[in-house]
This record gives structure tokens, sequence and C-alpha cells, in this order.
């Protein structure tokens, strides 16, 4: 690249002093190294057979930012659903089926059971789980490659201290605040979904699992923080998407700060409320209680 | 009244050619005026490298009153320097304080080679332009400036964005040498206007994809809006991205018609 751009200067930049073949052209003739002739209104169009629409603009930076922007959309969309619905563990026991049951319990069910008489029972689950694991691969892949990019457009740092003027810490740290969520992600799917990690797991019994879980001060700590880098991700994203997808109208644009505060917020105040209160003992399993499927049989 | 600021310290880059390593070079700076620019000031430093025969400072410049987009630098970290919308040329030096340490180095990106010192070389700036900066007109005279109407907002966005210099200092000011202020200006400049529409989508696409080929990606820090000396708002990127989608599907749209 160095060269390519060097070759189009004064031959007095050079520092050889030889004079390059394509300034013996016209100074107006554009260079054709890359072997496009010389751009006119018409000739732009790209000849020959072309990539499917998404592929070819996903292999653009722009579109690379889009697909982040519609990924991290879905990302808010789950992560605030998520929230919503963990918020029932405040509900405690309810009556269900003529039997207790924690609210909760009846709800990890009843996400099983959507669309049911449309689809079998777990499939739109699924649905949404795919969904999911689809925007969390191209977020990350847009993202690694977009590094990649930018390393490459700066290989020589600057060797002095930047005095960065608006920059803010959580722009500054998206790879890593993402990185920590993604790595929290495993940890959380490990302990709750699959068990792994949870003293005792019942498939199930969310309310107990996330007693059983969030009672070890550790793991409560680990909530905590990855919650925050969460918050601190989503509070630059939020705002950045809005740009990222061109939806820029002067009359909204002042909103856009108050939404990713807000976004933020909302999301780690909401989680980190979980282990804070498993801890204060509000949330606590009671084993009297029975389990859903116990219920329902 | 002018007064004198002493014992400046200037800490700037000189490297031999692109190929150099390069490092930095401390001079002094005994005494000098408060009302002389910043490029004054490397003047003097040069005549006295001169007189001493040593190698002057390489560094670019030409009008000298902001509106080449010649000057560079990156003045303590700051591309153009601390002072908010104005190039390295309108800055002065009461903007520093005697005993100052200024540090001064080149724009840096990997498609902006170091030519010499404290000059850049910054095509691919131009391929840019090149790809996309231009509209059809007739030619023969010049049509009367009132011969299409233009709403004033609209014509007040377009020349907002027309002041672009094309210095490259969002470039320099990007943690990721993303050019994509730059690259929205010129396609804002012309997207905006009724003149520009003919080409609007074969420039949205052309300019894009020549962006992509030199510079990095934009990850909306906004460090490129405060840094640009016509402080260009970053709603010129946002436009970009959104007429870059429009020109992905209508460009196909036209092309399947031939
Ligand atoms: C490995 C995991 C992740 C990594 C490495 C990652 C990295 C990034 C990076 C580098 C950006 C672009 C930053 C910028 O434009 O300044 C970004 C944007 C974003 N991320 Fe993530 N992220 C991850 C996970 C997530 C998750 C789980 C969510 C949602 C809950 C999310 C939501 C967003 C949003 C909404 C944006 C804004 C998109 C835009 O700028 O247009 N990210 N992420
Ligand atoms: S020298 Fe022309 S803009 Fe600074």
């Amino acid at each position: 690249m160095a060269s390519r751009s060097l070759r189009s200067v004064g031959a007095g930049f050079r520092a050889d002093g030889v004079v390059p073949s394509s300034l013996r052209r016209m100074a107006q003739t554009i260079s054709n190294e890359r072997g496009r002739g010389p751009v006119s209104g018409t000739a732009v169009g790209k000849r020959g057979k072309r990539k499917p629409f998404l592929i070819d603009f996903y292999s653009t930076a722009v579109g690379k930012k889009y697909v982040m922007a519609v990924t991290g959309i879905i990302g808010i969309g789950f992560v605030i659903g998520h929230m919503v619905g963990n918020l029932k563990a405040y509900l405690g026991v309810i009556d269900h089926q003529g039997s207790r049951a924690y609210d909760i319990d009846v709800y990890g069910e009843y996400l099983r059971e959507l669309l049911v008489p449309i689809l079998p029972h777990g499939y739109f689950l699924w649905i949404m789980r795919i969904g999911l694991i689809a925007a969390v691969l191209l977020h990350i892949h847009a993202a690694y490659s977009l590094t990649i990019l930018n390393r490459k457009a700066r290989p020589v740092k600057y060797q002095s201290s930047r005095d960065y003027q608006v920059a803010n810490f959580a722009s500054r740290s998206m790879r890593w605040t993402g990185i920590i969520v993604v790595l929290f992600l495993f940890w959380h799917l490990a302990d709750l979904t699959w068990g792994w990690f949870n003293p005792g797991f019942e498939h199930g019994a969310v309310y107990r699992n996330l007693d059983a879980s969030l009672s070890r001060v550790p793991v409560a700590v680990l909530y905590i923080v990855a919650n925050i880098a969460l918050g601190i991700h989503l509070f630059h994203g939020t705002w950045s998407l809005f740009q990222s997808i061109g939806w820029n109208n002067p009359r909204f644009n002042q909103w856009r700060k108050g939404l990713a505060t807000g976004v933020a917020t909302l999301i780690v105040v909401g989680n980190v409320s979980f282990p804070i209160m498993t801890l204060a003992g509000v949330i606590e399993y009671d084993a009297s209680v029975p389990s859903v499927q116990e219920v329902s049989e | 009244m002018s007064q004198h600021l002493k014992n400046i310290t200037l800490k700037i880059w000189r490297q031999v050619g692109p190929s150099d390593r390069g490092r930095f070079e401390s001079y002094l700076v005994p005494e000098i005026s408060d009302e002389a620019s910043f490029l004054e000031m490397l003047d003097l430093l040069n005549e006295q490298l001169i007189s001493e025969g040593k190698e002057a400072v390489v560094f670019d410049h030409d009008c000298r009153e902001g509106i080449c987009g010649t000057c560079s630098l990156m003045i303590d970290g700051q591309a153009h320097g601390p002072q908010k919308g104005t190039a390295t040329c309108q800055l002065h030096m009461r903007k520093f304080e005697s005993n100052d340490t200024i540090v001064i180095e080149p724009w840096r990106a990997s498609a902006f080679p170091i030519i010499k010192d404290l000059m850049v070389d910054r095509a691919p700036l131009d391929r840019i332009v090149e790809a996309g900066g231009f509209i059809t007109a007739e030619t023969g005279g010049a049509p009367d400036a009132n011969l299409i109407p233009i709403p004033k907002p609209v014509a007040d966005a377009s020349m907002d964005a027309a002041e672009c210099i094309g210095c490259g200092a969002c470039v320099a000011a990007c943690p990721n040498g993303a050019a994509n202020l730059f690259t929205g200006a010129k396609m804002a400049h012309l997207n905006l206007l009724p003149q520009g529409q003919a080409e609007r989508f074969q420039r949205a696409e052309a300019m894009v994809e020549t962006m992509d080929e030199h510079f990095g990606s934009c990850t909306n820090h906004g460090e490129c809006e405060a840094a640009c000396p016509k402080s260009i708002s970053i709603d010129v990127i946002a436009l970009l991205n959104a007429d870059y989608l429009k020109a992905k599907f209508k460009n196909r749209k036209n092309l399947s018609r031939i």
C-alpha cells in the first residue's frame, strides 16, 4: 500500500529520486494500478458475475458495521427480555394448577411452550437460540475482522501519547468489554443451562439453581463485574448503532445519548440486582415448594 | 501587546525517508513572540538549523490561512494542535506557555506513508475523490446560479460538508485510521444537492469501496469531528452509511436493467 501511494506523488518526494513511470502520464490521469479504467459516471459498475447481495455487502467495512449494529440490536433485545423475565424471581411462589410453584420456574416452562399448537414443544425456543447464536457469531466475526483492518490501517502507532478529546472509556474498550461478556456467557450457560458448575443442578428448577449459584460470593462478584462490562459495552453500542445504520435525524439525535445511558443503566441495575438480592437473602430457595415438573405430572 | 515565550522545548519527529525508522529529536527555542504562528516558529527553527549547517525540518504547508488543507502535524497528541476548529497554520504561540515542551509528530496511518520528517503522502484521499467526487455538468457558459432552486437548509448542509479541506486530520485523529469523515463530507457535499443526484449512488458505492482499500473502519469515537479544522459533524458519516446501503440496492437494480 505504501509504495503504491508513493508512486503517485511528485518525483521530488521520492527518496531515491527516480521518476516513477506513472508520473510520465498526464497529471490528471487516474492511476491504473488496480486494473480499473479511468473512473467516469458510468464506468464504476462492476462487470461479470456478482456475489450474492449480503456477501458482497458484508465484504466491506461499512457492511460489517451494519451487521454489528443489527446483531447488536438483536443482542440488546435479548438482554432486555432476559432481564425482565428474570425479574420474575422476585415474584416468588405462585399458585400453579392448584399447587405451589416458583413463578420463574413456570415462566421457564412457558418459554418451551411458546407457539406450541403451531410448533412442537420446545421448537420455538430453539429457533430463537439459533438466531441468537448466529447473531453472536456474526457480531464477533465482524468485530474481529474490523479490528484486524484497523490494526493494519495504523501499523506504526503514534510515538507520543495521544490526547483524546471525545473518545470515552466505553468506546475505547469495546473489544475488551465484548470479550468479557462472551466469556461470561459461556460460564453462565455452563452454570444455569447445562448445570456443569451448579451444585445439585436440577433441570427446570430455575429458582433453586439461581439461588445455588449466586449464593457463592465469587460467582456473585463474577456476575456483577460481567454485567457492568455489558453495560459499558451497550452504553457505547446503543449510541453507535444509530450512526452505523445511518439513522441520523437532527430532530432525534439529541436523544441518542440519553437512550444509551438508559439502556445501559436498565441492564446493569436489573442484572446486578440478582446476585445482590441472592446474597441479601431476598432470593432464597425453599425446598418444600414442588418443582413444575412434579406439578405437571 | 505582544509578549514573548521563553525556553520552549520542541520534540520533533525526524525521519530521513520512508524506510528510515525515525526518532524524536529535541530543539530549544530560547525566545519566541506569542504572535508568531506555530509554523512561523518552525520557520525560525529551520533558519537556525540551516545557519548551523544542519538539515531543516520538513513539514507541509501552503496557504497558511486554513483553506488549502496542506498543513498537518500531530501537536501534543492532537491533530492540528490544541485549538478547536482550526488548522495547524492558524495555531499561534499564545496557545502555549514559557517552558512548555511541545511534541510534534507526523500523521500516522498506513495510507499516509511518511515522506520525510513531518511530511506525509495523503494521495489515497485523492483516490477517494477521483472515485466519485464529481458531477456531470454541461460545458459552455456558466449557468445562472439560481437556475436550480435549492432549499436553504439543504444548501447549508451541503456547504457545511463542502468546507472539508482534505487535510486528513480525521484519519490522523481516528484511533482506527478511518477516513469516514473525509469520505462522508465529500459524499454529503454532492449527494445533498440536486446537481449531485445523477451519480449519487454510483458515487456512494465507488467512494466507500475506494476508502475501504486504504483506511480503517469507523467505530464512532467522534475524534475526527473534534480534530476537524472545519468542525465537520459526524452526521456526514451517518449519511455515508445510509447512502451506501441504498446504493448497494439501487446499483444492483440498475445494473440488472442492462
Ligand atoms: C465477543 C463478544 C463481543 C465482542 C468482541 C464485541 C465487540 C464489539 C465491537 C468491537 C463493537 C464495535 C464498537 C464500535 O463500533 O465502537 C461492538 C458493537 C456493538 N456491540 Fe458488541 N461485542 C461483543 C458482544 C456483544 C453482545 C453480547 C452484545 C449485546 C448484548 C453486543 C452489542 C453491541 C452493540 C449494540 C454494538 C453497536 C453496534 C454499532 O456500533 O453499530 N456486543 N461490539
Ligand atoms: S497551510 Fe493551508 S490549511 Fe494550513
